[in-house]
């Protein structure tokens, strides 16, 4: 077995048999699978059933029931008054007493501000919000009928309006859906710069921890400093790959299982429930989304993920390698992590602004500049990029990738072995120039 | 037959020069020690022996060839900053550093079991090396540097920061693995440590070589015609002594020392005492390398 090949095995055994990579790996698509479900799960959850009682003196509510989670019931404002109501409502189960005073003549908007609630404790403001949303309805419909106006004919003028884009770029038109070619983008370019500060961030403390065991100058008497270097890079990096796509099954297998057999049921009457209230719009979304899905090219895709997540990486990891040889310990290697960790900061943020305007110049240039292309171009990248500058981008940071590694090298094989001095940028200047 | 042949080796750090011209021969068979305060430059020429770093200009041969990749599997090496990975097993790490240097799984793990059983150990087999004290973890690593029974054996300081037991257990075994025909070179600035086990020297002062070769004839070039002479009685004055001898006496009297022009022997010497003192004893003043050394650097401090 050639050395090389026993490193990058080391590094990946002693990793995966880590305690810490079991829990991460499983945890991981638990976490994401939950993600996913947890909304679905939460929405089937039945609320409390409240009731609120109701003292409306003007009768603006027009004794409306409310709906089951949130009945209204009445008190009589020509027996009740205030103070009885009050009384009535301690001794009562009811949650909240809504108070309606009449001023001395019929004026909603002095109703609108006069409007008291009270409660045997805290109101929930999913309540209270239910009963303002409630009242401004009745309130407005007040104020339109004394302006000679009948609310029916508001009702009637309300529009849903939908748009359907298609993509004539393609040579069949195709449906395109641009909030999912969003999430696309958005989640590969996250998980990418996540992947990078995660894994480079080992490659680090893996340099550190060799130098502060003092155990590298035994390793490289057998190998190469930059075999030793490599070796670490491509063994964290198989690690990375193999937990990426450990999650990706994982998550698949979970998500299957927990929707078939939990979920089943819920889905079957919501879906049920849910088609009787959903018009035709709304039905044509899901069908939508699953045209927009299907109409991505997903080759190139998966293909430019894969390319930019490693190529990511490989440049990152090749940079915190060379920090870690030039520290003692890992609070040293703050001053040096900082001009590192401003492009991949910014390439996150850029993110938000290329997604609104995938082909600018800003998404341009971002998505060409090596230190910021594995997350930019990835977001570009559902909304169709031309060939030449996905072209330009991948040389580019192939390119990068070959000087990176070399001038890393440099540094690295001279910081592995300096021991207790605090190192400057003019120092890291000097090491580039030493011979090897 | 030289095992290693330093020819002309020169190596600078930016604005630092780290050696300057070296030439040195390392006798096939031979314990050899390089000695030299610190940062004289003796890890520097240690580190392109090992090919981490390469010369400046010069050349190194390795039984007569220039050294090549190849050869980092017939050197073993004990660095001065040595250490273990903390977190892994002992028997997995030391299969590992034995692969590295291009031993075949089964044959390192058969050594391993040979050396794990001689040093009593085969018990801290799965043991992580965190777990370990100093002294037994030294121990793996004075294993994991021979294991691979290399021709040449280089040791950087090798007793500093080993208890005595373990230093002296060292000692023998790498005076074994001599006698089995390993060249040994020894480089520390603890001149003292190595002296009575070491044929050759070579003295290493500000990047320069200053002196090279076998200890006895060294000592022998400067040894300067001292004797010591010991009284039954002690004595509290010499007399009748001519100008040219410069007599010390001890303390208490009992000894002399007499540095002897070189014109004069200790023939010379003994019938002027005859008649002072009644002489038990008289030995040769021997430099230690030490004083040699101080000698040769023209009085500079050694530390």
């Amino acid at each position: 077995m050639s050395t090389l090949s026993l490193i990058i095995k080391r590094e990946f055994l002693t990793r995966v048999k880590k305690k810490s990579f079991l829990v991460i790996t499983l945890l991981g698509p638990i976490l994401l699978a939950t993600l996913m479900i947890a909304p679905a799960l939460i929405a089937t959850l039945p609320d409390d059933n409240r009731t609120i009682m109701v003292l409306d003196q003007p009768g603006i509510l027009n004794y409306d029931k409310g709906s089951e989670k949130l009945a209204l019931k009445y008190a009589d404002p020509k027996t009740i008054d205030l103070e009885k109501a009050k009384e009535l409502f301690q001794e009562s189960e009811h949650y909240a007493l809504l108070y309606i005073p009449s001023g001395s003549g019929f004026d909603p908007d002095f109703f609108a501000t006069k409007i008291s609630l009270f409660g045997k404790k805290d109101i929930s403001i999913t309540v209270e919000n239910q009963l303002r949303d409630l009242l401004k309805t009745n309130i407005e419909n007040e104020k339109l009928k004394i302006a000679g106006v009948d609310p029916e004919v508001i009702a009637q003028n309300k529009t849903k309006v939908s748009i359907k884009t298609i993509n004539l770029s393609d040579k069949e038109e195709s449906v395109s859906f641009t909030p999912v070619k969003m999430a696309l983008g958005y989640i590969s370019g996250f998980f990418i710069y996540f992947f990078i500060f995660f894994y480079a961030g080992q490659v680090m403390r893996g340099v550190i921890e060799e130098k502060t065991n003092r155990i590298v100058e035994v390793i490289i008497s057998s190998v190469k400093p930059r075999q030793l270097m490599l070796g670490k890079i491509t063994g964290i990096g198989l690690v990375g790959l193999v937990q990426f796509l450990i999650w990706v099954v994982l998550s698949g297998v979970i998500y299957l299982l927990a929707s078939t057999v939990f979920l089943k049921e819920k889905f079957d009457t919501a879906a049920l429930a849910q088609q009787d209230s959903l018009d035709a719009v709304g039905m044509d979304k899901g069908m939508e989304i699953m045209n927009a899905l299907l109409a991505i090219d997903w080759p190139i895709i998966l293909g430019s993920f894969l390319f930019f997540f490693l190529g990511g990486y490989l440049l990152y990891s090749a940079l915190f390698a060379a920090i870690g040889s030039a520290v003692d310990n890992e609070t040293d290697s703050q001053q040096f992590m900082l001009p590192i960790t401003i492009p991949l900061i910014v390439a996150i943020l850029v993110t938000l602004r290329v997604i609104e305007n995938p082909d600018g110049a800003l998404a341009f240039w971002f998505s060409i500049f090596p230190l910021t292309s594995p997350i930019v171009m990835m977001v570009r990248i559902p909304f169709g990029v031309p060939l030449w500058e996905l072209g330009l981008s991948v040389i580019l940071l192939l390119l990068a990738f070959y000087g990176v590694t070399a001038l890393a090298a440099k540094i690295y094989r001279v910081g592995i072995l300096m021991y207790g001095k605090k190192v400057t940028y003019k120092e890291l200047y000097k090491w580039l120039r030493f011979k090897s | 037959m030289n095992i290693l042949s330093i020819a002309n080796v020169s190596k600078h750090y930016g604005d630092y020069q780290a050696l300057s011209d070296i030439t040195i021969e390392v006798p096939t068979g031979s314990i050899y020690g390089l000695l030299g305060p610190n940062g004289a430059g003796k890890t520097s020429l240690i580190r392109i022996i090992n090919q981490i770093t390469a010369p400046d200009s010069g050349q190194v041969f390795f039984n007569g060839k220039p050294l090549a990749p190849h050869h980092v599997t017939k050197i073993g090496y004990l660095p001065e900053e040595r250490g273990l990975y903390r977190k892994m097993e002992v028997g997995e790490q030391a299969l590992y550093l034995a692969q590295l240097k291009g031993l075949s799984k089964a044959e390192a793990k058969k050594r391993l079991k040979y050396w794990f059983e001689k040093f009593d150990i085969t018990s801290w087999w799965g043991k992580k090396v965190e777990e370990l004290s100093k002294g037994m973890a030294q121990k793996v690593q004075f294993i994991v540097t021979v294991l691979h029974e290399p021709e040449l054996l280089i040791f950087d300081e090798p007793f500093s920061g080993f208890d005595p037991i373990n230093t002296n257990l060292i000692k023998a075994e790498i005076q074994e693995l001599n006698k089995k025909g390993a060249s040994i070179i020894f480089s520390t600035h603890r001149m003292e440590s190595v002296e009575e086990i070491c044929e050759h020297i070579a003295l290493i002062h500000q990047s320069k070589k200053i002196l090279e070769g076998r200890v006895d004839a060294i000592r022998k070039q400067y040894s300067n015609n001292t004797f010591e002479i010991g009284f039954s009685q002690p004595l509290t004055a010499l007399s009748q002594l001519p100008e040219n001898i410069d007599a010390q006496l001890s303390a208490d009297g009992t000894k002399g020392v007499f540095a002897l022009p070189e014109s004069l022997t200790p023939n010379d010497l003994l019938p002027l005492l005859l008649p002072q003192a009644q002489i038990v004893s008289m030995r040769e003043v021997i430099p230690s390398v030490n004083d040699i050394f101080i000698q040769a650097v023209g009085g500079s401090s050694v530390e």
